[in-house]
Protein backbone atom coordinates (compact mmCIF):
# COMPACT_ATOMS: atom_id res chain seq x y z
CA UNK A 1 0.00 0.00 0.00
CA UNK A 2 2.71 2.48 1.05
CA UNK A 3 6.18 1.72 -0.30
CA UNK A 4 9.05 3.90 0.90
CA UNK A 5 12.32 3.20 -0.91
CA UNK A 6 15.64 4.83 0.02
CA UNK A 7 14.15 8.22 0.68
CA UNK A 8 16.58 11.02 1.55
CA UNK A 9 15.77 14.64 2.14
CA UNK A 10 17.81 17.74 2.84
CA UNK A 11 16.94 21.16 4.16
CA UNK A 12 19.77 23.04 2.48
CA UNK A 13 22.93 21.43 3.87
CA UNK A 14 21.12 19.65 6.68
CA UNK A 15 20.09 16.07 5.95
CA UNK A 16 16.74 15.35 7.64
CA UNK A 17 16.12 11.88 6.20
CA UNK A 18 18.77 9.34 5.27
CA UNK A 19 17.93 6.35 3.11
CA UNK A 20 14.59 5.55 4.69
CA UNK A 21 12.93 2.39 3.44
CA UNK A 22 9.88 0.60 4.71
CA UNK A 23 6.64 -0.84 3.49
CA UNK A 24 3.17 -0.67 4.96
CA UNK A 25 0.77 -3.30 3.72
CA UNK A 26 -2.95 -2.98 3.32
CA UNK A 27 -4.67 -3.21 6.69
CA UNK A 28 -1.43 -2.85 8.60
CA UNK A 29 -0.98 -0.50 11.55
CA UNK A 30 2.54 0.84 11.89
CA UNK A 31 3.66 3.03 14.76
CA UNK A 32 6.60 5.36 14.19
CA UNK A 33 8.46 6.57 17.25
CA UNK A 34 11.76 8.20 18.06
CA UNK A 35 13.24 11.26 19.77
CA UNK A 36 12.06 14.75 18.93
CA UNK A 37 13.74 16.06 15.79
CA UNK A 38 14.50 12.60 14.43
CA UNK A 39 12.50 13.22 11.24
CA UNK A 40 9.22 11.42 11.99
CA UNK A 41 6.98 14.29 10.89
CA UNK A 42 9.10 14.90 7.84
CA UNK A 43 8.87 11.26 6.78
CA UNK A 44 5.12 11.05 7.23
CA UNK A 45 4.64 14.32 5.33
CA UNK A 46 6.66 12.93 2.45
CA UNK A 47 4.13 10.11 2.13
CA UNK A 48 1.35 12.42 0.95
CA UNK A 49 3.65 14.91 -0.73
CA UNK A 50 3.30 17.71 1.81
CA UNK A 51 7.09 17.74 1.89
CA UNK A 52 9.17 17.16 -1.24
CA UNK A 53 12.18 14.84 -1.04
CA UNK A 54 15.31 14.82 -3.17
CA UNK A 55 16.05 11.14 -3.65
CA UNK A 56 14.33 7.79 -3.41
CA UNK A 57 10.74 6.89 -4.23
CA UNK A 58 7.47 6.59 -2.38
CA UNK A 59 4.61 4.63 -3.91
CA UNK A 60 1.11 4.99 -2.49
CA UNK A 61 -1.20 2.35 -3.92
CA UNK A 62 1.10 2.18 -6.93
CA UNK A 63 1.26 5.95 -7.54
CA UNK A 64 4.67 7.57 -7.24
CA UNK A 65 4.42 10.58 -4.90
CA UNK A 66 7.55 12.33 -6.12
CA UNK A 67 6.95 11.93 -9.86
CA UNK A 68 6.39 15.30 -11.54
CA UNK A 69 3.35 14.10 -13.46
CA UNK A 70 1.53 12.84 -10.35
CA UNK A 71 -1.68 14.66 -9.53
CA UNK A 72 -0.83 15.41 -5.90
CA UNK A 73 -4.20 16.85 -4.82
CA UNK A 74 -5.89 13.71 -6.14
CA UNK A 75 -3.44 11.44 -4.35
CA UNK A 76 -3.78 13.40 -1.11
CA UNK A 77 -7.56 13.18 -1.27
CA UNK A 78 -7.16 9.40 -0.96
CA UNK A 79 -4.84 9.53 2.04
CA UNK A 80 -6.21 10.92 5.29
CA UNK A 81 -3.96 12.93 7.58
CA UNK A 82 -4.39 13.95 11.20
CA UNK A 83 -2.15 16.63 12.72
CA UNK A 84 -0.79 17.29 16.16
CA UNK A 85 -2.66 20.60 16.41
CA UNK A 86 -5.92 19.33 14.84
CA UNK A 87 -5.97 22.06 12.18
CA UNK A 88 -9.72 22.29 11.95
CA UNK A 89 -10.71 25.36 9.95
CA UNK A 90 -11.74 27.84 12.65
CA UNK A 91 -13.90 30.02 10.37
CA UNK A 92 -16.09 27.06 9.37
CA UNK A 93 -18.63 25.15 11.47
CA UNK A 94 -17.97 21.49 12.28
CA UNK A 95 -20.37 20.45 9.51
CA UNK A 96 -18.68 22.76 7.01
CA UNK A 97 -15.29 21.39 8.05
CA UNK A 98 -16.57 17.92 7.23
CA UNK A 99 -18.29 18.86 3.95
CA UNK A 100 -15.87 21.24 2.26
CA UNK A 101 -13.38 18.80 0.74
CA UNK A 102 -16.05 16.20 0.00
CA UNK A 103 -17.83 18.77 -2.16
CA UNK A 104 -14.89 20.65 -3.66
CA UNK A 105 -12.57 17.70 -4.21
CA UNK A 106 -14.80 14.66 -4.63
CA UNK A 107 -17.67 16.57 -6.22
CA UNK A 108 -20.30 15.19 -3.85
CA UNK A 109 -23.49 17.22 -3.59
CA UNK A 110 -24.37 18.97 -0.36
CA UNK A 111 -26.85 16.39 0.89
CA UNK A 112 -24.53 13.48 0.24
CA UNK A 113 -21.62 15.26 1.93
CA UNK A 114 -23.78 16.34 4.85
CA UNK A 115 -25.10 12.83 5.47
CA UNK A 116 -21.65 11.33 5.28
CA UNK A 117 -20.31 14.00 7.63
CA UNK A 118 -23.05 13.44 10.21
CA UNK A 119 -22.61 9.69 10.04
CA UNK A 120 -18.89 10.02 10.80
CA UNK A 121 -19.52 12.61 13.48
CA UNK A 122 -21.88 10.14 15.10
CA UNK A 123 -19.19 7.50 14.89
CA UNK A 124 -16.71 9.64 16.83
CA UNK A 125 -19.48 10.48 19.30
CA UNK A 126 -19.94 14.15 18.43
CA UNK A 127 -23.18 14.34 16.47
CA UNK A 128 -24.63 16.83 18.96
CA UNK A 129 -21.87 19.33 18.13
CA UNK A 130 -22.45 19.49 14.35
CA UNK A 131 -23.40 23.16 14.25
CA UNK A 132 -20.71 24.43 16.61
CA UNK A 133 -17.42 25.99 15.63
CA UNK A 134 -14.04 24.37 16.35
CA UNK A 135 -13.20 26.97 19.00
CA UNK A 136 -16.18 25.80 21.06
CA UNK A 137 -14.89 22.23 21.36
CA UNK A 138 -12.24 20.75 23.66
CA UNK A 139 -8.96 19.54 22.21
CA UNK A 140 -9.98 15.90 22.31
CA UNK A 141 -13.26 16.69 20.59
CA UNK A 142 -11.49 18.74 17.93
CA UNK A 143 -9.10 15.90 17.19
CA UNK A 144 -11.99 13.47 16.85
CA UNK A 145 -13.65 15.85 14.39
CA UNK A 146 -10.34 16.04 12.50
CA UNK A 147 -10.31 12.24 12.24
CA UNK A 148 -13.92 12.27 11.03
CA UNK A 149 -13.03 14.95 8.48
CA UNK A 150 -10.25 12.79 7.08
CA UNK A 151 -12.47 9.69 7.04
CA UNK A 152 -15.18 11.55 5.13
CA UNK A 153 -12.95 11.36 2.07
CA UNK A 154 -13.06 7.52 2.17
CA UNK A 155 -9.26 7.29 2.40
CA UNK A 156 -7.34 4.14 1.54
CA UNK A 157 -4.87 4.87 4.34
CA UNK A 158 -4.55 7.23 7.31
CA UNK A 159 -1.49 9.14 8.51
CA UNK A 160 -1.33 10.39 12.09
CA UNK A 161 1.34 12.84 13.24
CA UNK A 162 1.40 12.79 17.05
CA UNK A 163 -2.39 13.06 17.28
CA UNK A 164 -2.44 13.09 21.08
CA UNK A 165 0.66 15.04 22.07
CA UNK A 166 -1.11 18.41 22.18
CA UNK A 167 -3.90 17.04 24.37
CA UNK A 168 -4.49 17.20 28.10
CA UNK A 169 -3.93 13.72 29.57
CA UNK A 170 -7.61 13.11 30.30
CA UNK A 171 -8.47 13.58 26.62
CA UNK A 172 -5.88 11.26 25.15
CA UNK A 173 -7.93 8.11 25.51
CA UNK A 174 -11.01 9.36 23.69
CA UNK A 175 -8.81 9.94 20.63
CA UNK A 176 -6.90 6.67 20.99
CA UNK A 177 -10.22 4.82 21.27
CA UNK A 178 -11.32 6.19 17.91
CA UNK A 179 -7.99 5.17 16.39
CA UNK A 180 -8.18 1.71 17.94
CA UNK A 181 -11.65 1.20 16.51
CA UNK A 182 -10.41 2.35 13.12
CA UNK A 183 -7.54 -0.15 13.25
CA UNK A 184 -9.95 -2.91 14.22
CA UNK A 185 -11.95 -2.15 11.08
CA UNK A 186 -8.87 -2.85 8.99
CA UNK A 187 -7.73 0.68 8.11
CA UNK A 188 -4.15 1.00 6.90
CA UNK A 189 -2.49 3.34 9.37
CA UNK A 190 0.87 5.01 9.84
CA UNK A 191 0.97 6.64 13.27
CA UNK A 192 3.69 8.81 14.69
CA UNK A 193 3.05 8.55 18.41
CA UNK A 194 4.74 8.05 21.73
CA UNK A 195 1.74 6.23 23.17
CA UNK A 196 3.43 2.91 23.70
CA UNK A 197 0.30 1.42 25.27
CA UNK A 198 -1.50 2.08 22.02
CA UNK A 199 1.41 0.60 20.08
CA UNK A 200 1.33 -2.56 22.19
CA UNK A 201 -2.41 -3.01 21.82
CA UNK A 202 -2.94 -1.98 18.21
CA UNK A 203 0.21 -1.86 16.11
CA UNK A 204 1.43 -4.66 13.92
CA UNK A 205 4.82 -3.12 13.50
CA UNK A 206 6.92 -0.46 15.18
CA UNK A 207 9.47 1.74 13.44
CA UNK A 208 12.08 3.55 15.50
CA UNK A 209 13.78 6.59 13.98
CA UNK A 210 16.85 8.50 15.09
CA UNK A 211 18.79 11.25 13.32
CA UNK A 212 16.73 10.87 10.16
CA UNK A 213 17.31 7.14 9.86
CA UNK A 214 15.04 4.17 10.37
CA UNK A 215 17.06 2.40 13.03
CA UNK A 216 14.58 -0.28 13.90
CA UNK A 217 11.68 -1.73 11.91
CA UNK A 218 10.25 -4.77 13.61
CA UNK A 219 7.06 -6.65 14.40
CA UNK A 220 5.50 -5.36 17.59
CA UNK A 221 6.34 -8.31 19.83
CA UNK A 222 9.86 -8.38 18.57
CA UNK A 223 10.28 -4.62 19.13
CA UNK A 224 8.98 -4.62 22.68
CA UNK A 225 10.64 -7.92 23.45
CA UNK A 226 14.17 -7.17 22.37
CA UNK A 227 14.92 -4.00 20.39
CA UNK A 228 18.21 -4.65 18.67
CA UNK A 229 19.66 -1.14 18.72
CA UNK A 230 20.97 0.48 21.84
CA UNK A 231 19.35 3.78 20.93
CA UNK A 232 15.93 2.18 20.70
CA UNK A 233 16.47 0.53 24.09
CA UNK A 234 17.44 3.85 25.66
CA UNK A 235 14.46 5.57 24.09
CA UNK A 236 12.06 2.89 25.31
CA UNK A 237 13.38 2.87 28.83
CA UNK A 238 13.03 6.66 28.97
CA UNK A 239 9.53 6.70 27.61
CA UNK A 240 8.22 3.75 29.64
CA UNK A 241 9.36 5.33 32.89
CA UNK A 242 6.79 8.07 32.44
CA UNK B 1 -16.76 81.02 10.13
CA UNK B 2 -18.84 78.92 7.75
CA UNK B 3 -21.12 80.65 5.22
CA UNK B 4 -24.06 78.21 5.04
CA UNK B 5 -25.85 80.35 2.45
CA UNK B 6 -22.89 80.07 0.10
CA UNK B 7 -22.81 76.32 0.61
CA UNK B 8 -26.52 76.00 -0.04
CA UNK B 9 -26.14 77.99 -3.25
CA UNK B 10 -23.40 75.65 -4.46
CA UNK B 11 -24.77 72.43 -3.04
CA UNK B 12 -25.03 70.70 -6.40
CA UNK B 13 -21.35 71.22 -7.17
CA UNK B 14 -20.33 70.18 -3.67
CA UNK B 15 -22.52 67.08 -3.59
CA UNK B 16 -21.23 66.03 -6.97
CA UNK B 17 -17.68 66.56 -5.74
CA UNK B 18 -18.33 64.39 -2.69
CA UNK B 19 -19.84 61.67 -4.88
CA UNK B 20 -16.78 61.77 -7.12
CA UNK B 21 -14.47 61.43 -4.10
CA UNK B 22 -16.46 58.49 -2.75
CA UNK B 23 -16.54 56.83 -6.15
CA UNK B 24 -12.80 57.23 -6.53
CA UNK B 25 -12.25 55.85 -3.02
CA UNK B 26 -14.57 52.88 -3.63
CA UNK B 27 -13.03 52.00 -6.97
CA UNK B 28 -9.47 52.28 -5.72
CA UNK B 29 -10.39 50.23 -2.68
CA UNK B 30 -11.98 47.34 -4.60
CA UNK B 31 -9.45 47.40 -7.43
CA UNK B 32 -6.60 47.90 -4.97
CA UNK B 33 -7.68 44.96 -2.81
CA UNK B 34 -8.03 42.64 -5.83
CA UNK B 35 -4.66 43.62 -7.31
CA UNK B 36 -3.13 43.82 -3.83
CA UNK B 37 -4.29 40.29 -3.16
CA UNK B 38 -2.63 39.03 -6.34
CA UNK B 39 0.54 40.96 -5.46
CA UNK B 40 0.58 39.48 -1.96
CA UNK B 41 0.22 35.95 -3.32
CA UNK B 42 2.94 36.68 -5.89
CA UNK B 43 5.21 38.07 -3.19
CA UNK B 44 4.74 34.94 -1.08
CA UNK B 45 5.19 32.63 -4.05
CA UNK B 46 8.23 30.37 -4.13
CA UNK B 47 8.62 31.20 -7.84
CA UNK B 48 11.41 33.79 -7.63
CA UNK B 49 10.66 36.00 -10.68
CA UNK B 50 7.08 36.43 -9.49
CA UNK B 51 8.01 37.37 -5.94
CA UNK B 52 10.77 39.70 -7.16
CA UNK B 53 8.35 41.48 -9.47
CA UNK B 54 5.82 41.92 -6.65
CA UNK B 55 8.50 43.18 -4.28
CA UNK B 56 9.73 45.66 -6.91
CA UNK B 57 6.21 46.95 -7.56
CA UNK B 58 5.37 47.39 -3.90
CA UNK B 59 8.66 49.06 -3.00
CA UNK B 60 8.46 51.38 -5.99
CA UNK B 61 5.01 52.73 -5.19
CA UNK B 62 5.69 52.93 -1.48
CA UNK B 63 8.80 55.00 -2.07
CA UNK B 64 7.31 57.65 -4.35
CA UNK B 65 5.03 60.45 -3.10
CA UNK B 66 1.44 60.10 -4.21
CA UNK B 67 1.45 63.59 -5.75
CA UNK B 68 4.24 62.52 -8.07
CA UNK B 69 2.42 59.37 -9.07
CA UNK B 70 -0.68 61.42 -9.87
CA UNK B 71 1.36 63.84 -12.03
CA UNK B 72 3.23 61.01 -13.62
CA UNK B 73 0.15 59.10 -14.77
CA UNK B 74 -1.53 62.37 -15.76
CA UNK B 75 1.21 63.09 -18.28
CA UNK B 76 2.17 59.50 -19.08
CA UNK B 77 -1.18 58.04 -20.08
CA UNK B 78 -1.77 60.57 -22.91
CA UNK B 79 1.86 60.07 -23.93
CA UNK B 80 1.08 56.43 -24.65
CA UNK B 81 -1.85 57.56 -26.79
CA UNK B 82 -4.73 56.96 -24.37
CA UNK B 83 -6.97 60.03 -24.37
CA UNK B 84 -9.04 59.20 -21.33
CA UNK B 85 -8.69 62.54 -19.54
CA UNK B 86 -7.63 63.26 -15.97
CA UNK B 87 -11.06 62.42 -14.53
CA UNK B 88 -10.57 58.78 -15.45
CA UNK B 89 -6.80 58.53 -15.30
CA UNK B 90 -6.77 59.06 -11.53
CA UNK B 91 -8.96 55.99 -11.09
CA UNK B 92 -6.12 53.96 -12.57
CA UNK B 93 -3.50 55.89 -10.59
CA UNK B 94 -5.18 55.36 -7.23
CA UNK B 95 -6.01 51.71 -7.88
CA UNK B 96 -2.40 50.90 -8.77
CA UNK B 97 -0.98 53.04 -5.96
CA UNK B 98 -3.28 51.67 -3.27
CA UNK B 99 -2.68 48.10 -4.47
CA UNK B 100 0.89 48.44 -3.17
CA UNK B 101 -0.33 49.43 0.31
CA UNK B 102 -3.16 46.91 0.45
CA UNK B 103 -0.84 44.13 -0.68
CA UNK B 104 1.43 44.65 2.34
CA UNK B 105 -1.58 44.49 4.67
CA UNK B 106 -2.87 41.38 2.92
CA UNK B 107 0.55 39.76 3.01
CA UNK B 108 0.75 40.27 6.77
CA UNK B 109 -2.78 38.88 7.06
CA UNK B 110 -1.85 35.76 5.11
CA UNK B 111 1.30 35.27 7.16
CA UNK B 112 -0.76 35.48 10.36
CA UNK B 113 -2.45 32.18 9.44
CA UNK B 114 -0.42 29.14 10.51
CA UNK B 115 1.24 26.86 7.97
CA UNK B 116 -0.69 23.98 9.50
CA UNK B 117 -3.95 25.31 8.07
CA UNK B 118 -2.53 25.20 4.56
CA UNK B 119 -1.09 21.72 5.15
CA UNK B 120 -4.47 20.50 6.41
CA UNK B 121 -6.22 21.90 3.34
CA UNK B 122 -3.68 20.31 0.99
CA UNK B 123 -3.88 17.03 2.89
CA UNK B 124 -7.61 16.91 2.13
CA UNK B 125 -6.83 17.19 -1.57
CA UNK B 126 -7.68 20.87 -2.05
CA UNK B 127 -5.68 22.56 -4.80
CA UNK B 128 -3.70 25.79 -4.30
CA UNK B 129 -6.50 28.07 -5.60
CA UNK B 130 -9.11 26.22 -3.50
CA UNK B 131 -6.91 26.45 -0.42
CA UNK B 132 -6.50 30.19 -0.93
CA UNK B 133 -10.16 30.79 -1.63
CA UNK B 134 -11.83 28.64 1.04
CA UNK B 135 -9.25 28.39 3.81
CA UNK B 136 -6.51 30.98 3.80
CA UNK B 137 -8.00 34.20 2.43
CA UNK B 138 -11.29 34.08 4.40
CA UNK B 139 -9.34 33.76 7.65
CA UNK B 140 -6.72 36.29 6.62
CA UNK B 141 -9.34 38.84 5.52
CA UNK B 142 -11.24 38.51 8.75
CA UNK B 143 -8.06 39.23 10.69
CA UNK B 144 -7.04 42.18 8.58
CA UNK B 145 -10.43 43.77 7.87
CA UNK B 146 -10.02 46.63 10.37
CA UNK B 147 -6.57 47.48 9.01
CA UNK B 148 -7.78 47.33 5.40
CA UNK B 149 -10.63 49.70 6.20
CA UNK B 150 -8.34 52.04 8.14
CA UNK B 151 -6.16 52.23 5.04
CA UNK B 152 -9.32 53.09 3.09
CA UNK B 153 -10.03 56.04 5.39
CA UNK B 154 -6.52 57.29 4.64
CA UNK B 155 -7.19 56.69 0.95
CA UNK B 156 -10.37 58.78 1.12
CA UNK B 157 -8.39 61.70 2.54
CA UNK B 158 -5.64 61.23 -0.03
CA UNK B 159 -8.08 61.43 -2.95
CA UNK B 160 -8.26 65.19 -2.22
CA UNK B 161 -4.84 65.42 -3.91
CA UNK B 162 -6.48 65.09 -7.34
CA UNK B 163 -7.48 68.73 -6.94
CA UNK B 164 -3.99 69.68 -8.12
CA UNK B 165 -4.66 68.42 -11.64
CA UNK B 166 -7.91 70.36 -11.79
CA UNK B 167 -10.39 67.63 -10.93
CA UNK B 168 -13.56 68.70 -9.12
CA UNK B 169 -13.64 66.12 -6.39
CA UNK B 170 -14.99 67.29 -3.03
CA UNK B 171 -11.84 69.27 -2.28
CA UNK B 172 -11.72 70.60 -5.84
CA UNK B 173 -15.33 71.79 -5.66
CA UNK B 174 -14.54 73.62 -2.46
CA UNK B 175 -11.58 75.28 -4.11
CA UNK B 176 -13.77 76.44 -7.00
CA UNK B 177 -16.45 77.87 -4.72
CA UNK B 178 -13.82 79.45 -2.50
CA UNK B 179 -11.99 81.26 -5.27
CA UNK B 180 -15.11 82.31 -7.19
CA UNK B 181 -16.50 83.93 -4.07
CA UNK B 182 -13.29 84.95 -2.33
CA UNK B 183 -14.36 82.82 0.60
CA UNK B 184 -11.20 80.87 1.36
CA UNK B 185 -11.55 80.74 5.15
CA UNK B 186 -15.23 79.82 5.04
CA UNK B 187 -14.98 77.12 2.41
CA UNK B 188 -11.78 75.49 3.69
CA UNK B 189 -13.17 75.37 7.20
CA UNK B 190 -16.28 73.74 5.78
CA UNK B 191 -14.21 71.24 3.79
CA UNK B 192 -12.17 70.30 6.84
CA UNK B 193 -15.34 69.84 8.88
CA UNK B 194 -16.88 67.68 6.15
CA UNK B 195 -13.83 65.40 5.88
CA UNK B 196 -13.76 65.10 9.65
CA UNK B 197 -17.45 64.21 9.81
CA UNK B 198 -16.95 61.38 7.33
CA UNK B 199 -13.66 60.00 8.63
CA UNK B 200 -13.97 60.27 12.39
CA UNK B 201 -17.15 58.20 12.87
CA UNK B 202 -15.77 55.56 10.50
CA UNK B 203 -12.53 55.39 12.49
CA UNK B 204 -14.51 54.98 15.72
CA UNK B 205 -16.51 52.14 14.19
CA UNK B 206 -13.31 50.47 13.01
CA UNK B 207 -11.86 50.60 16.50
CA UNK B 208 -14.89 48.73 17.82
CA UNK B 209 -14.73 46.25 14.95
CA UNK B 210 -11.08 45.63 15.78
CA UNK B 211 -11.96 44.83 19.38
CA UNK B 212 -14.78 42.49 18.37
CA UNK B 213 -12.59 40.54 15.96
CA UNK B 214 -9.89 40.28 18.61
CA UNK B 215 -12.43 38.67 20.94
CA UNK B 216 -13.60 36.11 18.39
CA UNK B 217 -10.08 35.02 17.69
N1 LIG C 1 11.37 23.72 7.31
C1 LIG C 1 12.50 23.25 7.90
N2 LIG C 1 13.69 23.81 7.63
C2 LIG C 1 14.82 23.37 8.20
N3 LIG C 1 14.87 22.34 9.07
C3 LIG C 1 13.71 21.74 9.40
C4 LIG C 1 12.47 22.16 8.84
N4 LIG C 1 11.48 21.37 9.34
C5 LIG C 1 12.10 20.50 10.17
N5 LIG C 1 13.43 20.72 10.21
C6 LIG C 1 14.40 19.94 10.99
O1 LIG C 1 14.33 18.62 10.58
C7 LIG C 1 14.49 17.76 11.68
C8 LIG C 1 13.35 16.77 11.74
O2 LIG C 1 12.16 17.44 12.04
P1 LIG C 1 10.81 16.66 12.29
O3 LIG C 1 10.53 15.79 11.10
O4 LIG C 1 9.75 17.67 12.61
O5 LIG C 1 11.13 15.77 13.55
P2 LIG C 1 10.16 15.01 14.53
O6 LIG C 1 8.77 15.05 13.96
O7 LIG C 1 10.72 13.63 14.60
O8 LIG C 1 10.24 15.71 15.84
C9 LIG C 1 14.59 18.63 12.91
O9 LIG C 1 15.95 18.71 13.27
C10 LIG C 1 14.07 19.95 12.47
O10 LIG C 1 14.74 20.99 13.15
MG1 LIG D 1 7.02 15.89 14.75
Amino acid sequence: MIDINNVSKWYGQFQVLTDCSTRINKGEVVVVCGPSGSGKSTLIKCVNGLEPFQSGTILVDGTSVGAPKTNLPKLRSRVGMVFQHFELFPHLSITENLCLAQMKVLGRNHEEAHNKGLQLLDRVGLKAHAEKFPGQLSGGQQQRVAIARALAMDPIAMLFDEPTSALDPEMINEVLDVMTQLAAEGMTMMCVTHEMGFARRVAHRVIFMDHGQIVEDAAKDEFFGSPRSERAQQFLSKILQH
Amino acid sequence: MIDWQLIADNRELLVEGMLYSLKLTGTAMLGGIVIGCLLALARLSSFKPLSLFAAFYVNLFRSVPLVLVIFWFYFLIPYFGFQIGPDKSVFITFTLFEAAYYSEIIRAGIQSISRGQVSAAYALGLTYPQTMRYILLPQAFRNMLPVLLTQTVVLFQDTSLVTIIGIKDFMGSNVVVASNNSAMTEMYTFAALAYFCVCFPVSLMLKRLHKRIAVIR
